[in-house]
């Protein structure tokens, strides 16, 4: 029988074991989507299945996702059938983690002969065949290469069948054979450090330690739920969706043993790629809930489970299959403002105002100029960049600026993006004003411009929202800017979808502002002038949203050309 | 050279340590943070004293310091304006776009080393193959130097796209502030710190404009003080990457001065490890409030190309600034003698990185410190003698620590204090030895055939349970351990290394331009070691970082002079599929290989430690009393013998548990292993039988 003390020091050694498996992923990963913006996830499973701990990574998107997936491969594979050696694999969207470009690899655990746990991880891969990463498909079937639940090592042995038609269906077959390696490799690491530990503690399998992790967890979160007032609340947020605007709504009741949040009267399915599977909108849901009650307790299957997410079939946010889910980050991504929409009634100052939201990710396919003849050096490259617009105010401090919420992913530095194709970054900076006002301002957006080197043009995927739909301030704060797409030319582009750009043109873009928190007048004077200082606000801004003076204006400014600090 | 003096400025003290034919004499004093070189020369007087030498027969001096870090962390540098690339305003400022705390929805992300205001920026752009797209006008230059001027920036950082493929804009603006305003201090991006990754860049020349005036200044007064006190010899600077660079050098590229004191520490066991031969090492540096942990393969630390310094969040990765120098690769963890704990809501005992500090210090210094720290924890299981801590100068309160305890963990999770105290330290070792591992899984490497060296305050206390949970079969207490940044300065070689992102794909690759690239950058290495010492044998090392082409990630290869002055593409390939296999377990068939960073180190060789033979120990220890100390492993408390280390001696053993107390600290022997003293007073604790 393990003491408290070594069962404490078990469950900080698997949280430790997980990092070092997404550790190992993110230095052997090929897709840039994993390595350089860290969209991975790494969990470790008890016997039955259950998650006792998942990597903290750059995506929120897999907190339910790893959760679920362990049980399905349990179920389709067989457990009595699984061997020492054996590795799984899968990208199913709806077993899996939401859409055909997440590969989720699980590994049982065997010491002496038993199988003791299982681990699996999940990267998001740059393509999977079909018509490419992109919103434009109308059905699965045009998304790519499925995988369902299945073997991809047989006691070791590689299903060789299996690899040659992955590589057969793919356009960048090395680096995703070597990421589905990686994937592979992530797990083994992970399983090597729990056998040591098994060892060093003497165990010959994770029971009490589960049942210890599980039952701290599950009691840790309901306390945080029980300290809640009960209550039910509406949350509703329009945004642009890709054929028509898309309402999504929500009903949260906060029960004294669980949060129950209901997507019922949510706009049905989109005809192309931004519908989202049910696990995406449970993950979404869950992290947005866990911020805001519970942020300190990591997630397994125990805290996960009081938090319960339900939504029609056919909805937007329950997407099934054969529907095209390419990009439900684009939907997925909004289902936190959606949801603090309701939590801010049942729990006030709590929460931020609306944000970006949705990542303002564009892929860019360049080839050699068609219109005349191209230079010998032209080329075909395909140059995938996520950026971020501005988070929404909080009740005690300002929004963020050009940093991503909820996702938590990272930017490509613009000298790595440039040596990746021949494209060229020619702007990405702060943007003015772009925060809505109030007396803590929304996260600024950004600018963009991007363009080929000379020789070539191409084709801009964009996946932007809140172009007709900014986010909204709270309790009196100002609404964010809103999304603008546009050529240099001044011809008119979407918020999404694939469009043509001529050589010599560039692609004009301004992301979106986070919502202001309560009303301007109130904010603190040093703060606003600070913000003139930094040229975060306009002196437009300053005297119309905030009451400066022309007097206080021309001193920031003149502040601001002697680079004096405020 | 006879008399060198090697001086550490720390947070908190001074360490000073003389070299001369007598052997080693060693002084701290306090640190005084208004003029830092005071303390250096009362230090030095003092320790000359003792040692009997004139402070005037001193022949060299090398010089470690946080200052650099210290003022990047709480942000009192030079007022300077960062000019940039138009369009590229706010690189510093966006950082990576992300949120390096996932859960945190008040999370405050740091400000930028410089305000918006004093981003400038230009109209020039370079692109990925070093091509201008847009030139640069000297007039508008001209311009900005005039904006600077009435400003009044007392320091410029330079940082331009691309500038280290192509250096010819950040070059003219140099020219241009040069002849202009030559009394504005200066740094380049292509100078300082020429990789690729724009935000690394940019920020690293930031920093190093932003503390240039500072760090010269202090140089400046130092050399005079000494200068006053006839201490007229050379003086040295130790940076970051363990090797020793002039004064002048310093004072031009101040931020590879940053971590200097960890990287003595590093240089130090790289020399215990060289004194008995052993080529695989991990440091263990464990003080009052962080711990250190380095590799050090073959006797020479581990190093890497980046480094985070000033992390505002709990030390959490990606909360400070990214710093781009060649560098000791270390891991720090907020885990010191100082750390606090408490539980938390999941009924976990949780430790650090929030420190007591000194003042108040943990409940068992009776100075108003309430929460409990590591070292009640230690002083609970009998890990500590109360009336003998710090050689008996702070009497420790251990009702204080029980009390302290008792009410932050016992209660809540209904333990009594001793074993309460058990989770504690528990908690903290376990972190520790998993922030080792995850460096050492980072790294390809296995820790089971590592010997520890540990050094600090507290590292002895906790080296032999850190061993246990790594599976480490033996670590070395040295002597001195102390001060063991200073003696570190004392045993670095000059070196300085050049590096430079020049992208080499393999299908295409040129022998002659990667010829010429590592020898130009071995000129440029060669150079800086060259001012330090005019006679010496300089040695170049070549290291080329490579990995397949879609990946983000790079390794090093190390290159022989021979290969780097023939380059051939069979041999590289063969090398880099060699190392990528060992830290990865196999290669990926069928895809492109491509070469990212060149580096070349030129260093003087590293003074010879001088082979200390093992010792076998026949006799046994005799020890001075017992004491009950709680044996983590074993889960319980045991009675154990009691020796000074003083009186412990060549030839001796002791089997554990036991207990070798000595006026810095106290090296604690548990049930599963026993000590013996090797010929240099190292304290070899092995794994028994």
């Amino acid at each position: 029988m393990a003491s408290t003390v070594s069962k404490q020091v078990m469950w900080n050694r698997l949280i430790s074991v997980v990092e070092e498996q997404a550790q190992a992923l993110v230095r052997t990963a090929f897709s840039t989507s994993v390595r350089e913006a860290g969209d991975l996830s790494a969990g470790v499973y008890d016997a039955q299945g259950r998650m006792l701990a998942q990597a903290v990574t750059g995506t929120p998107g897999h907190v339910n996702a790893m959760a679920d997936a362990v049980p399905h491969f349990m179920r389709r594979i067989g457990v009595e059938t699984m061997k020492d050696g054996d590795v799984y694999i899968t990208n199913d969207p709806w077993e899996g983690t939401g859409h055909l470009h997440d590969i989720t690899v699980v590994t049982p655990s065997f010491k002496h002969g038993a199988l003791v746990g299982y681990f699996a991880c999940t990267a998001h891969i740059v393509d999977i065949g079909g018509r490419g990463f992109g919103a434009d498909a109308n059905s699965i079937y045009e998304e790519g290469l499925y995988i369902p639940i299945m073997r991809f090592a047989d006691q070791g042995k590689v299903d060789e069948t299996l690899m040659r038609i992955i590589r057969g269906n793919v356009r960048e077959p090395d680096q995703l054979v070597g990421d589905v390696y990686a994937l592979a490799t992530c797990n083994e690491i992970g399983h090597r450090r729990l056998i040591e530990m098994m060892d060093e503690f003497a165990l010959d399998d994770l029971g009490e330690v589960s049942t210890f992790i599980l039952k701290n967890s599950r009691r840790a979160t309901l306390e945080k739920i029980n300290a809640l007032d009960h209550g039910v609340a509406h949350g509703a947020m329009t945004i642009d969706g890709y054929s028509k605007p898309v309402d999504l709504r929500v009903r949260l009741e906060i029960m004294e043993d669980r949060v129950l949040a209901d997507f019922d009267g949510t706009s049905g399915l989109d005809a192309k790629g931004i519908n989202v599977p049910m696990v995406y909108t449970k993950a979404y849901t869950c992290y947005a809930i866990k911020c805001a009650i519970a942020p300190e307790i990591p997630n397994n299957a125990a805290s996960l489970a009081p938090f319960e997410v339900i939504a029609p079939e056919n909805s937007i946010v329950n997407a099934v299959h054969p529907a095209p889910v390419a990009l439900r980050h684009v939907i997925g991504h909004m289902v936190p403002d959606t949801v603090y929409e309701a939590l801010d009634q049942l729990l006030p100052r709590t929460v931020p105002a609306q944000g970006a939201g949705t990542l303002c990710n564009f892929q860019v396919s360049l080839r050699p100029r068609t219109d005349a003849p191209a230079p010998e050096h032209a080329r075909r490259s395909e140059v995938l960049t996520f950026n971020s617009g501005g988070s929404g105010a909080r009740p005690r401090v300002d929004g963020l600026n050009a940093t991503a919420f909820p996702s938590g992913v990272m930017t490509m530095p613009v000298e790595a993006t440039e040596h990746a194709g021949p494209v060229i970054i020619w702007r990405k900076e702060l943007r003015p004003d772009s925060g809505g006002v109030g007396e803590f301002r929304g996260g600024l957006g950004q600018y963009m411009e991007v363009g080929a080197q000379d020789g070539h043009e191409f084709d801009f995927s964009a996946m932007f929202d809140r172009v007709d739909h900014p986010a909204l301030g709270r309790v009196g704060g100002g609404q964010g800017a809103p999304t603008t797409i546009a050529r240099s030319d001044g011809g008119a582009m979407r918020g999404k979808g694939r469009q043509y750009v001529p050589h010599g043109q560039r692609v004009m873009l301004a992301f979106p502002g986070g919502g202001g928190y309560g009303i301007a007048s109130a904010r603190n004077r040093a703060h606003v002038l600070r913000d003139l200082v930094r040229g975060y606000i306009s002196a437009q801004s300053a005297r119309d949203d905030y009451g400066l003076s022309d007097e206080e204006i021309s001193n920031a400014y003149e502040q601001a050309r002697l680079g004096q600090d405020v | 050279m006879e008399v060198r003096l090697g001086v550490d400025i720390g947070g908190t003290f001074t360490d000073v340590v003389l070299e001369s034919p007598k052997g080693l004499t060693s002084i701290k004093v306090l640190t005084t943070y208004a003029a830092p070189e005071n303390a250096i020369i009362e230090g030095m007087n003092r320790v000359c004293e003792r040692a009997g030498v004139p402070a005037s027969a001193i022949e060299q001096i090398i010089h470690g310091t946080t200052l650099a870090t210290n003022a990047l962390i709480e942000r009192r540098g030079a007022k300077t304006a960062l000019i940039t690339t138009q369009g590229f305003r706010d690189v510093i400022e966006m950082r990576t776009e992300s949120r390096f705390e996932q859960y945190d929805l008040d999370l405050v992300l740091p400000d930028p080393l410089l305000p918006r205001q004093q981003r400038l920026t230009v109209s020039e752009r370079i692109d990925a193959n070093g091509d201008v797209l847009i030139p640069l006008d000297r007039a508008e230059v001209e311009a900005l130097c005039d904006t600077i001027d009435a400003a009044g920036y007392e320091s410029v950082a330079v940082g331009l796209l691309h500038s280290y493929l192509n250096d010819q804009h950040e070059r003219l603006i140099g020219e241009v502030f040069a002849q202009r305003l030559p009394n504005v201090a200066l740094s380049l991006s292509c100078e300082v710190s020429p990789q690729m990754r724009e935000y690394e860049r940019f920020n690293t020349v930031a920093a190093n404009a932003y503390i240039k005036p500072l760090m010269k200044s202090y140089l400046g007064r130092l050399a005079g003080r000494l200068r006053e006190q006839g201490t007229d010899c050379p003086i040295f600077l130790m940076h970051s990457g363990g090797g020793i660079i002039s004064l002048e050098n310093a004072a031009e590229f101040p931020v590879r001065l940053v971590e200097s004191g960890p990287a003595g520490g590093a240089v130090f066991a790289a020399h215990i490890a060289g004194r008995h031969d052993l080529d695989k090492v991990l440091s263990f540096d464990m003080g009052g409030t962080t711990a250190k942990i380095c590799l050090i393969k073959d006797q020479t630390p581990k190093t890497a190309r980046v480094f985070e310094v000033a992390r505002t969040y709990r030390f959490k990765k990606g909360s400070g600034m990214p710093i781009s120098i060649p560098v000791i690769d270390m891991v720090e963890i907020g885990a010191g003698g100082g750390s606090l704990a408490h539980v938390d809501a999941l009924n976990q005992i949780r430790v650090g990185p929030e420190s007591a500090g000194s003042e108040p210090g943990p409940a068992c210094y009776g100075r108003g410190g309430e929460r409990p720290a590591v070292t009640d924890g230690d002083l609970l299981q009998g890990k500590l003698d109360p009336d003998n801590f710090a050689g008996g100068t702070i009497p420790l309160d251990k009702a204080a620590s029980s009390a302290a305890i008792r009410a932050h963990i016992g209660e809540k999770l209904d333990l009594d204090a001793v074993e309460a105290a058990y989770g504690l330290t528990e908690v903290v070792d376990e972190n520790m030895s998993n922030a080792a591992r995850v460096h050492a899984v980072e790294n390809g490497e296995d820790l089971s055939d590592y010997t520890m060296i540990a050094f600090g305050g507290a590292a002895p206390l906790h080296a032999a349970r850190l061993c246990e949970k790594l599976g480490i079969h033996r670590c070395l207490v040295p002597t001195g351990a102390g001060v063991g940044s200073a003696i570190g300065f004392l045993k670095a070689p000059f070196s300085f290394e050049a590096t430079r992102s020049v992208f080499v794909e393999f299908k295409a690759f040129e022998p002659s331009i990667i010829a010429s690239t590592l020898a130009e950058l071995r000129e440029e290495a060669t150079t800086f070691v060259r001012s330090c010492d005019a006679n010496a044998p300089i040695e170049a090392e070549y290291k080329v970082y490579m990995r397949y082409r879609g990946q983000g990630w790079e390794i090093p290869i190390n290159l022989t002079a021979e290969q780097a002055a023939k380059p051939d593409r069979a041999t590289f390939q063969a090398l880099f599929e060699r190392d990528y296999t060992q830290l990865f377990g196999r290669t990926v068939a069928g895809l492109e290989i491509e070469a990212t960073v060149w580096a070349v180190n030129a260093t003087t060789p590293t003074p010879k430690a001088e082979r200390v033979p093992a010792t076998a120990a026949t006799a046994d220890a005799l020890p001075q009393g017992t004491r009950t100390v709680f044996d983590a492993a074993l889960g319980r408390t045991v009675e154990a013998p009691v020796i000074e280390r003083d009186t412990f001696t060549l030839g001796q053993r002791i089997s554990g548990p036991a207990i070798i107390t000595e006026d810095e600290t106290t090296i604690i022997v548990p049930s599963s292993r026993s000590a013996s003293v090797q010929a240099d007073g190292c304290i070899d604790l092995q794994v028994k039988g």
